[in-house]
This record gives structure tokens, C-alpha cells and sequence, in this order.
């Protein structure tokens, strides 16, 4: 069997973010990891090569050669078996075309399972993983918080409103990670060791023979959301219950 | 002529209030573009819920009524909105960024050939035309996306928009022949396990009790601010922290990778206010942050703050409403 994985690298949200000047990106001593959800679906394809004999895991990185060492330090220290990366400048792709870079990848490596983080923390998207299912017509299960093989069917756990649907695919098939699928593993130092050695294929865009490389979602303005006026510190729970009944009339 | 198609969604024969959310950000379009507005319902046995929505100004109502779309499984949903919408030439096809919503629409662009911008927050006028404000990195900077291919697909965060009031008047009600193609799908439906709750859904609710991760389980944990959802018919939340450690299930998590919510009444109790966390509640009307540190990021958005150990001041809150309520 055969698992790619997805191994995005993500300004962290949490650290000051600065516009650039043309209004379209971000700019400045950005702090980047790696995308929160694809550490779970690099954890989740770990779990199912050790669970199944034979199983080959590769990572894909999307970006520059800054990618390159989150595809060795979050994959391949992690213990996924070799590394793809894709050239391209992150804030000139869109999802589509994510989506479409992937799919020229399944085209060339052919997976079972294409497992990927539910959306990247940076564009907050969430699009890739359907995209490119749809444009694969492989069956999807997204929001993964379980996953198992069972015969020739992945079955997922999916946390959607209300509850949890259990859906079967027939492989292969594309299933996103949500936060509850596991616990990411850390590197041991004698997986960060054996990275350094590991193969890491570099490819650049042309490679995988897209029918074009237009984006077809731009982003033409950026700004920051309009902020909440602190309010006041109450002394106590009479004057909460004051302040509610009387000011804001919600009790 | 542009053509809006919404994707309506239900629950157990109701019209889920997420569909009157995404209805109002349709009319907000059509008001910039002269666009016409169609309802989509996909499902089986929804002729019901098709009936209910032809008071809101659509042109029509279209209804896929299919035993093949009973669950909705992506790719069979996916086929048949794209049809749909190509049969009546849409160029705009939106629905709630739901679970459903996130989980389709994608499908459905890639059908079309179109661009999709996800949890869209308001339109913004560019001189190309419309562009579709969303929030990026956890909501800490807003990015207008515009879109480049002549059919658009668009996800709305809900709680950005007051759900349309009906308007009177009758849509015609259509029946569109679905073929969900669902065993070309690959996908078998297993189950649905739903959350028993007799709390209301908390997208929905007007008053939602939020815990974070100072409810520790061994002083009460979220059994603390239970009974003060219960007094206030509230739906509870919980902060993503509360979930990573387990001390509240992952379908209450509100925040930018989770719910977002926007009711008249918050209540963040033991909750320090991550950044991504403040991106699924800032919208509320009224913020109570209850903290025993005063520093917390939670009392910057607050509208009243109070810093108190959440297990002594809630059981406290709780008795002295119900004193007041006699």
C-alpha cells in the first residue's frame, strides 16, 4: 500500500502578522511551522504503515526551500519514508491549484490514500482535500477523528455537526485529518538522524504537466478585522447580574 | 443574468436557520449584481422543507428528492448541485460553511470549473466587481477574495449575516430529476451516531455557556457550568484547549478550526482567549469572560469581566438568577 501525506508549512497565526505593501500577503519576520493538521495526517499514515506490512508513506511539500526542511524535520524525522517538494511561491497559488499539483503527483506516484490536514491555519481554506478528490473522482471523507483499513475499504470516523458519520471508501481515496484523529508523535533523534538521508525528490511545477498553472482565486485586499472595545471588570456577581439584567437586558 | 443558487439545509423536516444566514448574504449579492436567487434542496423525502422555503423570494425553489441523497455524501450531493446549477445556468452557488457545506462545495466548484472562496464574511465592491471578505490566520487578518472564472462558488459563515426574514409571495417549486450516481461514488454510507442533546444546536442558540481549559475535570470540570446552560437554555461550547485535553468532545469546539458563533449572550468561563478561539465568538452580542487571571486575552474582547474562580463564582451566578427569577 501507498500513502501521501501532506506537509504544509504555515505562517503560525499566533505570531504578529504584518500586511505587506501591496495589500495581498503578509510580510516581515513571519514564524512558520508546520500546519497543525498535517502533523495529524503525517501521524495517521504512521499508524497505518505500522499497522500494515508494506506500506510506503511519502510526504509532499508545496513552497520554497524553506518547505524542504519541514518536509525532513515533520515527515521524515517523524518516520515517513521519502519526501516531495514542489517549487512553487505560496502566496501566488491558490487552492485549485494545490489541488491540481496533488493531482498530478497521485498521477505519477499512484496512491491508495492521499491523507491530508483539513485546512492549512494560514488561508483557512479548507478546499484542497475535496478539490482534489473530485478532480481524481475518488470517493473523500472529510474531518477524519478515526481511521481504519479493513479489506480493500478505508472506514472513517468523520466529526461533522451534530454527531459523527462513519463513512466506507474503496480505495484509493482521499481522507482530511482533523485535530482529534491523534496525537502527533515528536522526531526521536535517531528518526532526525536517518531524515538527513532520506530521499527528498524536488519538482518543479512543469514536471507534473498541468493542463495550465492559472489561479483562479486572487487575493486583491487585505486588512485587519475591526476590533471589540474591552468592556468593564465587574467587582463581583451582584454587579454581573446588574449589569445584564439592567445594561444589556440579555437575563 | 446572474443566478444564485443557495443550497438549503435541514434537519429532521426543518429548515436549519444556517440556510436564512446564507439566504441574507445572497440578497446582500443580488442587491450589488441584479442577480435572481434560487433555493436548492437536496435530500429524501424534503418536499416539506421545499414548501417552507418558497416564502423567501426565490425565484424558485428546485428539489432534488432522491433516495440516493438521503445522506449527504459528497460526491453524490456535489453531481447533483453542479447539474443543477449548469441546468439553470447559476453563477453564483453558495451554501453555509456546515460540515455539509465545507464538505461539498468544493466538489461542486471543481465540477464548474470554478473559483470558491470558504467562510465568506461580507462582500466587498473592487473595481472588478464583487470581491468575498474571509477571515485568514485564525481571523487575525481579513483577505478579499476575488474570483476569476465566470461561475462562483462561495461558503458563508453563517453567523456573519442576520438570517433573512421571509418576504411573503410564492416561489415556483421545481423537481429536478437528481442522478446521484452514489455507487460510482466508491463512498458507503455506514452510520450517523448523533449527539443526544435536548440543549438547543449551538449555531443556533441565542445564549451559548463556553468552558475552557481552567475546568479541570477533577474540581467539576464542565459539570460546573452545566446547570447554568440548563437555567439559561443555553448550548454549551468549549475552547480548542478544552478539547485537546479532553475535557469537553470535539463538537463543542468554537473557534476558527471549529464552530463559530454568534449569539446574543456569551459566556466564556475558565476560557483564556486564543486568538483562534476569539475568531469563533467575537461576533456575540454580549461577552461575559469569567477568569481568576486578570490579564487573560478574553477580558480585551469582554463586555463584562469578572475575575473570580469559575467553580465558586457559577454555582454563585446560578443561585442569585434564579433568586432574581423567584
Amino acid at each position: 500500500m501507498k500513502i501521501l501525506v501532506s506537509a504544509k508549512r504555515v505562517s503560525d497565526p499566533n505570531a504578529r502578522l504584518a500586511i505587506s505593501k501591496d495589500g495581498k500577503w503578509i510580510e516581515g519576520d513571519v514564524e512558520y511551522i508546520l500546519n497543525p493538521f498535517c502533523e495529524n495526517a503525517i501521524e495517521s499514515a504512521l499508524q497505518l504503515a505500522e499497522a500494515h506490512d508494506g506500506t510506503e508513506t511519502i510526504a509532499v511539500g508545496i513552497g520554497d526551500d524553506e518547505t524542504a526542511r519541514f518536509i525532513r524535520q515533520g515527515a521524515l524525522a517523524r518516520g515517513i519514508d521519502r519526501g516531495i517538494l514542489v517549487a512553487a511561491e505560496e502566496a501566488e497559488i491558490d487552492s485549485d491549484l494545490i489541488a491540481r499539483i496533488y493531482q498530478g503527483i497521485a498521477y505519477r506516484e499512484k496512491p491508495d490514500i492521499i491523507l491530508l490536514g483539513k485546512q492549512a491555519i494560514d488561508g483557512d481554506s479548507n478546499q484542497v482535500g475535496q478539490l482534489l478528490a473530485e478532480y481524481l473522482e475518488w470517493p473523500q471523507a472529510t474531518f477524519a477523528s478515526k481511521i481504519e483499513i479493513v479489506g480493500n475499504e478505508v472506514i472513517v470516523q468523520r466529526e461533522v455537526d451534530g454527531g459523527i458519520e462513519t463513512l466506507a471508501l474503496t480505495m484509493p481515496c482521499v481522507v482530511t485529518a482533523d485535530l482529534r484523529l491523534n496525537e502527533p508523535r515528536y522526531a526521536s533523534l535517531a528518526g532526525i538522524m536517518k531524515a538527513k538521508k532520506k530521499q527528498l525528490d524536488e519538482l518543479e511545477i512543469d514536471d507534473l504537466e498541468l493542463e495550465n498553472t492559472d489561479v483562479k482565486v486572487e487575493i486583491v485586499g487585505m486588512s485587519t478585522p475591526a476590533g471589540r472595545k474591552a468592556g468593564v471588570i465587574v467587582k463581583d456577581v451582584d454587579e454581573l447580574i446588574a449589569k445584564l439584567h439592567n445594561e444589556a437586558r440579555v437575563i | 443574468m446572474s443566478r444564485i443558487l443557495v443550497l438549503a439545509e435541514h434537519e429532521k423536516g426543518h429548515v436549519k436557520k444556517v440556510t436564512l444566514n446564507t439566504l441574507a448574504f445572497a440578497r446582500q449579492l443580488a442587491a450589488k449584481t441584479g442577480a435572481s436567487i434560487d433555493i436548492a434542496v437536496l435530500g429524501k423525502g424534503v418536499g416539506d422543507i421545499g414548501e417552507k422555503l418558497r416564502g423567501y423570494g426565490a425565484g424558485t425553489v428546485h428539489v432534488a428528492d432522491h433516495a440516493e441523497l438521503e445522506h449527504p455524501v459528497a460526491a453524490a450531493w456535489a453531481k447533483t448541485l453542479a447539474e443543477l446549477a449548469t441546468s439553470i445556468g447559476a453563477t453564483v452557488v453558495t451554501a453555509p460553511a456546515s460540515s455539509i457545506g465545507k464538505d461539498v462545495l468544493p466538489r461542486v466548484a471543481a465540477r464548474l470549473g470554478a473559483g470558491m472562496a470558504s467562510d465568506v464574511v461580507g462582500i466587498v465592491d473592487t473595481a472588478k466587481g464583487p470581491a468575498f471578505r474571509r477571515p485568514m490566520w485564525a481571523g487575525n487578518l481579513m483577505g478579499d477574495a476575488f474570483i476569476k472564472t465566470k461561475v462562483q462558488v462561495v461558503s458563508v459563515r453563517a453567523s456573519a449575516f442576520d438570517a433573512a426574514e421571509a418576504t411573503g409571495g410564492s416561489s415556483a417549486l421545481a423537481a429536478f430529476a437528481a442522478q446521484p450516481d452514489l455507487a460510482k461514488s466508491r463512498v458507503r454510507f455506514v452510520s450517523f451516531d448523533g449527539v443526544q442533546s435536548t440543549r438547543p444546536d449551538l449555531t443556533e442558540a441565542s445564549v451559548v455557556v463556553a468552558g475552557g481549559r481552567g475546568l479541570k475535570p477533577e474540581k467539576g470540570g464542565f459539570g460546573a457550568i452545566e446547570p447554568l446552560a440548563d437555567l439559561l437554555g443555553a448550548a454549551i461550547g468549549a475552547s480548542r484547549a478544552a478539547v485537546d485535553d479532553g475535557f469537553a468532545p470535539n463538537d463543542y469546539q468554537i473557534g476558527q478550526t471549529g464552530k463559530v458563533v454568534a449569539p446574543q449572550l456569551y459566556f466564556a468561563i475558565a476560557i483564556s482567549g486564543a486568538v483562534q478561539h476569539l475568531a469563533g465568538m467575537k461576533n456575540s452580542k454580549v461577552i461575559v469572560a469569567i477568569n481568576t487571571r486578570d490579564d487573560e486575552p478574553i477580558f480585551k474582547v469582554a463586555d463584562y469581566g469578572l475575575v473570580a474562580d469559575a467553580f465558586v463564582a457559577v454555582p454563585e451566578l446560578i443561585a442569585k438568577i434564579k433568586a432574581m427569577r423567584g
